[in-house]
């Protein structure tokens, strides 16, 4: 054991010398300039880019993927996968385009209209649910995170096709008679002209950064992820913070999932399809380790915007949408490429 | 005890067998470690070489070396008299050394054929000519006068079985010299002499060997050289008939840098850690590691546990710490039974572990050394939901002073630091929980001399406050260190109780190192 101690500590000093600040700084910060090169990029070849309304709409269609990947990135920083997250927006975008349409109780013979707050309540709490049902499975079945949560995709998918027989819920908007509408103040709306949907990134990203930084849960969920022999020992309840994971990522996606159905003023069942993998692009672009217990709330939003910022300037300067493809394959195995170089160095066999 | 090494070394002291390997003054240090200084060794033709030292000594630095696993810093290695490097293990057995590790290397799903012939398959026109591999299979298990059939998937066969199949592996690359690692330790005693008759049957066929062993006076009845190690230097060699077991262990433990004395001056306390009739599950899943223990620590008592690989002392102490069920009898934390505790809330209770691979167990190697000094004690600096920055450098900052971390600062990456420090940092993270009983399986394993007096210096502050210390341990020359009591555990049970004033060789004898199995 003594020669793995010591080989770490030969090599771990290494990226700290001096010589190296520049290359350190760039690796360090690499979503950051990529954002700034992009944005320089795209300001050059289009006028339109570079405006604060396009970078209102953009950021607004940032905000989904950046909810999916902060939820991602809790399940990432434990060391897990979360492949529903896709079919739970689409599933729970469903479920509250159903419960805006009335709940008809068939033995009292009444349709409810539940107002719009308890849909989104009750819409949250399912995306919970079924980042419960993930958890469970994961930390106390001990199913393989990739198949429990690769269930579960189909699973939601399925049941979100089912409710509205294949077709889309069209009418989110409520009726003033009924007293529930307001749907669309989430999708449409702005906060001293900034787009509702950036506002609750912003605002769910700060609780993150918080709960990640400051809270015993937060340190928990690096250590556990780093090391959960080591955290077990120390005290840390690991499998209360695996199940956790998977429920806030499946919160996460709730709240995408109403933010996009309101964006849309309306609900399909296959909204949301492949955006898990978009999130876990944003969580690694960001810098976090798949292997675990490395990562931030800065770095992930940072992944969400290149990545979002990207495709949407692709868009704006009419690049062919299968160009769009490649880019973004190209960048995410860029960015992977870096972070082994980042860590690389560090491992320690496990 | 620095006897000139000289005087006995090989090269002042031609042997009539003929040298097949040697190793001339062959160094290694990982940083600031130095796991090998300057060791001479002799391989003969057809002969055994038996390599005795403690956990630690550079057994399998050198043996690492020898096969390939490792370049030494210094010094150079001679195969026949011509000087070799030695680049990768591949490149070692393609020049006719192979090495038969501790943990077997066979895949257990396939059969004794493939597993044979793996990475070597012998090609046919029409893929892997599998007819001429079991027809070698079978002669090699002819010349080894072992019966196993070559079709038999490896998961189906005992141990031993397995062992030759490894050995079927290292003759069929027409290996000359074959490095056996700890070969017995998982044998039953008439594996043990199958072995041996297979060694003898090699010997006599021209392999060297060179053998590495606990079981001393079962190395004994085998080898015709011995050299012993000790913290990295070769303290001894000479050939079977001059030496007698009393030669090994005097070379093996020497005398000892003073790792401190028991404290004394301040009186027991009550009984802090009770464990009545308690039986492990064995890892295995088959039967109990730990067989009906019964054992009391007072408050302010230092206990060592001493016993050899696989005795139990783990198990024990993971199942007393809350990380595996018993299967029979209590656990009493100052009187109240914790059974059904979990891990948190036994560490909230006083109870502490600091276990024995730091790497797999004690640290989390992405969070930096003041994280993982509070990991332990994050309630402590946690004021309502968020944590304070301010208590939690508090308590960082004590442990530091307290254990004497030597590091760039709290921010530092822990694998900046060196084995004995993030030992230190791994008992500093649970000593900041407040234990009243603290166990420690392995404490000084992989860390220098100085760490290890350290360590013990402040497990000996702490029981003088009143905290009771159970540390478990391989070499002997620890358990006379600050232990008021040593426990010798053999098979998952107590089999011997020393005080302070025995002497190494009752321990060794107790715990059945110089017996065979």
């Amino acid at each position: 054991m003594s020669e793995t101690t010591t080989t770490s500590a030969e090599t771990a000093p290494a990226g700290k010398k001096s010589g190296f600040s520049i290359v350190h700084l760039l690796l360090e910060g690499r979503a950051f300039f990529a954002l700034i090169a992009i944005i320089a990029t795209f300001s050059f070849l289009s006028p339109n880019y570079a405006t604060v309304s396009n970078f209102l709409i953009m950021s607004n269609h940032v905000a989904i993927f950046g909810l999916l990947a902060l939820g991602m990135m809790l399940v990432i920083l434990n060391g897990g996968i979360d492949l529903s997250v896709g079919s739970v927006l689409g599933l729970t975008g469903v479920f509250a385009g159903f419960l805006m349409q009335g709940v008809e109780i068939q033995s009292a013979g009444v349709i409810l209209y539940p107002p719009v707050w308890a849909v989104v309540v009750m819409t949250i709490g399912l995306g919970a649910f079924v980042g419960l049902c993930n958890g469970v499975l994961i930390a106390y079945f001990r199913v393989p995170a990739f198949v429990a949560t690769l269930g579960s995709l189909y699973v939601a998918r399925g049941v979100a096709l089912l409710m509205t027989n294949g077709l889309t819920f069209n009418n989110l908007r409520g009726d003033v008679s009924l007293d529930n509408t307001g749907f669309g103040w989430l999708g449409f709306n702005r906060l001293f002209g900034v787009p509702i949907g950036v506002i609750v990134l912003a605002i769910v990203a700060i609780v993150a950064g918080l709960v990640l930084s400051r809270t015993a849960f937060g340190r928990w969920l690096y250590s556990s992820g780093g090391n959960e022999r080591a955290a077990e020992l120390s005290g840390v309840p690991v499998k209360r913070v695996q199940v956790s994971v998977y429920v806030l990522s499946g919160m996460c996606a709730a709240i995408a999932g109403l933010v996009l159905s309101s964006q849309l003023t309306s609900a399909g069942p296959t909204a949301g399809t492949t955006y898990e993998l978009t999130a876990i692009a944003a969580v690694v672009v960001g810098g976090a380790s798949l292997m675990g217990g490395r990562g931030t709330v800065r770095g992930t939003l940072l992944g969400a915007f290149v990545i979002g910022f990207l495709s949407d300037g692709l868009v704006i300067i009419g690049v062919s949408s299968y160009w769009q493809t490649v880019f973004t394959g190209a960048v995410i195995v860029l960015a992977v490429m870096l972070n082994s170089i980042q860590y690389g160095g560090r491992r320690i066999g496990r | 005890m620095k006897t000139p090494a000289h005087s006995e070394t090989p090269t002042n002291r031609p042997d009539e067998a003929e040298v097949v390997l040697a190793a001339r003054n062959v160094a290694k240090s990982y940083g600031a470690v130095h796991a090998l200084k300057g060791v001479n060794f002799d391989v003969h033709r057809g002969q055994v070489t038996t390599l005795f030292g403690e956990n630690g000594a550079g057994k399998s630095t050198l043996m690492k070396i020898l096969s390939g696993v490792q370049q030494p810093t210094s010094g150079e290695l001679l195969l026949e008299g011509k000087p070799v490097t030695f680049s990768s293990t591949v490149d070692a057995r393609d020049r006719g050394i192979s090495i038969i590790h501790q943990e077997l290397s066979l895949a257990p799903n396939m059969n004794v054929r493939d597993n044979i012939f793996m990475g070597r398959e012998i090609m046919g026109v029409t893929g892997v000519d599998f007819a001429e591999e079991e027809r070698q299979a079978r002669a090699l298990m002819e010349e080894l006068e072992e019966d196993i059939d070559p079709l038999t998937r490896v998961e189906d066969l005992r141990l031993g079985q397995q062992q030759i199949v490894e050995i079927a592996r290292a003759l069929s690359v027409k290996s000359r010299i074959l490095i056996m690692d700890e070969p017995t330790s998982a044998l039953s005693a008439s594996e043990v002499e199958v072995l041996f008759g297979v060694i003898r049957d090699l010997k006599e066929r021209g392999v060297s060997i060179v053998y590495i062993s606990h079981h001393l006076e079962e190395a004994l009845t085998i080898t015709d050289h011995a050299v012993v190690l000790r913290d990295g230097e070769m303290t001894a060699y000479a050939p079977r008939n001059e030496i007698d077991l009393e030669w090994i262990v005097r070379n093996m433990v020497g005398e000892n840098f003073d790792l401190g004395s028991p404290p004394e001056g301040h009186a027991f306390g009550a009984p802090a850690l009770q464990l009545e009739n308690l039986s492990v599950p064995a890892n295995s899943g088959i039967g109990n590691a730990v067989e009906q223990l019964n054992l009391t620590v007072k408050a302010g008592e230092i206990v060592c546990i001493y016993g050899l690989m696989g005795a139990g002392r783990t198990e024990m102490m993971e199942c007393v710490a809350g990380r595996t069920e018993a299967t029979g009898g209590r656990i009493l934390l100052h009187g109240e039974d914790i059974s059904g505790l979990t891990i948190a809330q036994r560490i909230e209770a006083g109870l502490v572990l600091v276990p024995e691979d730091r790497q797999r167990d004690g640290l989390v190697q992405t969070m930096s050394v003041g994280r993982n000094l509070s990991l332990a004690s994050i309630g402590n600096f946690t004021r309502g939901l968020l944590t304070s920055r301010r208590d939690e450098r508090e308590i960082i900052d004590r442990s530091i002073r307290e254990v004497t971390v030597k590091t760039d600062g709290p921010d530092a990456p822990i694998g900046s630091l060196s084995g004995g420090n993030q030992q230190k940092v791994v008992i500093g993270k649970m000593l900041a929980t407040s234990p009243s009983v603290v166990l420690l399986d392995e404490p000084s394993r992989g860390i220098d001399i100085g760490a290890k007096a350290e360590v013990f210096r402040i497990l000996a502050d702490h029981a003088r406050d009143g905290m009771a210390v159970v540390y478990s341990t391989s070499e002997v020359g620890e358990c006379l260190a600050i232990a008021h009591r040593i426990i010798v555990m053999r098979r998952g049970q107590i089999a011997a109780e020393f005080t302070h004033d025995t002497t190494k060789e009752a321990i060794m004898a107790a715990s059945g190192e110089s017996l065979v199995a």
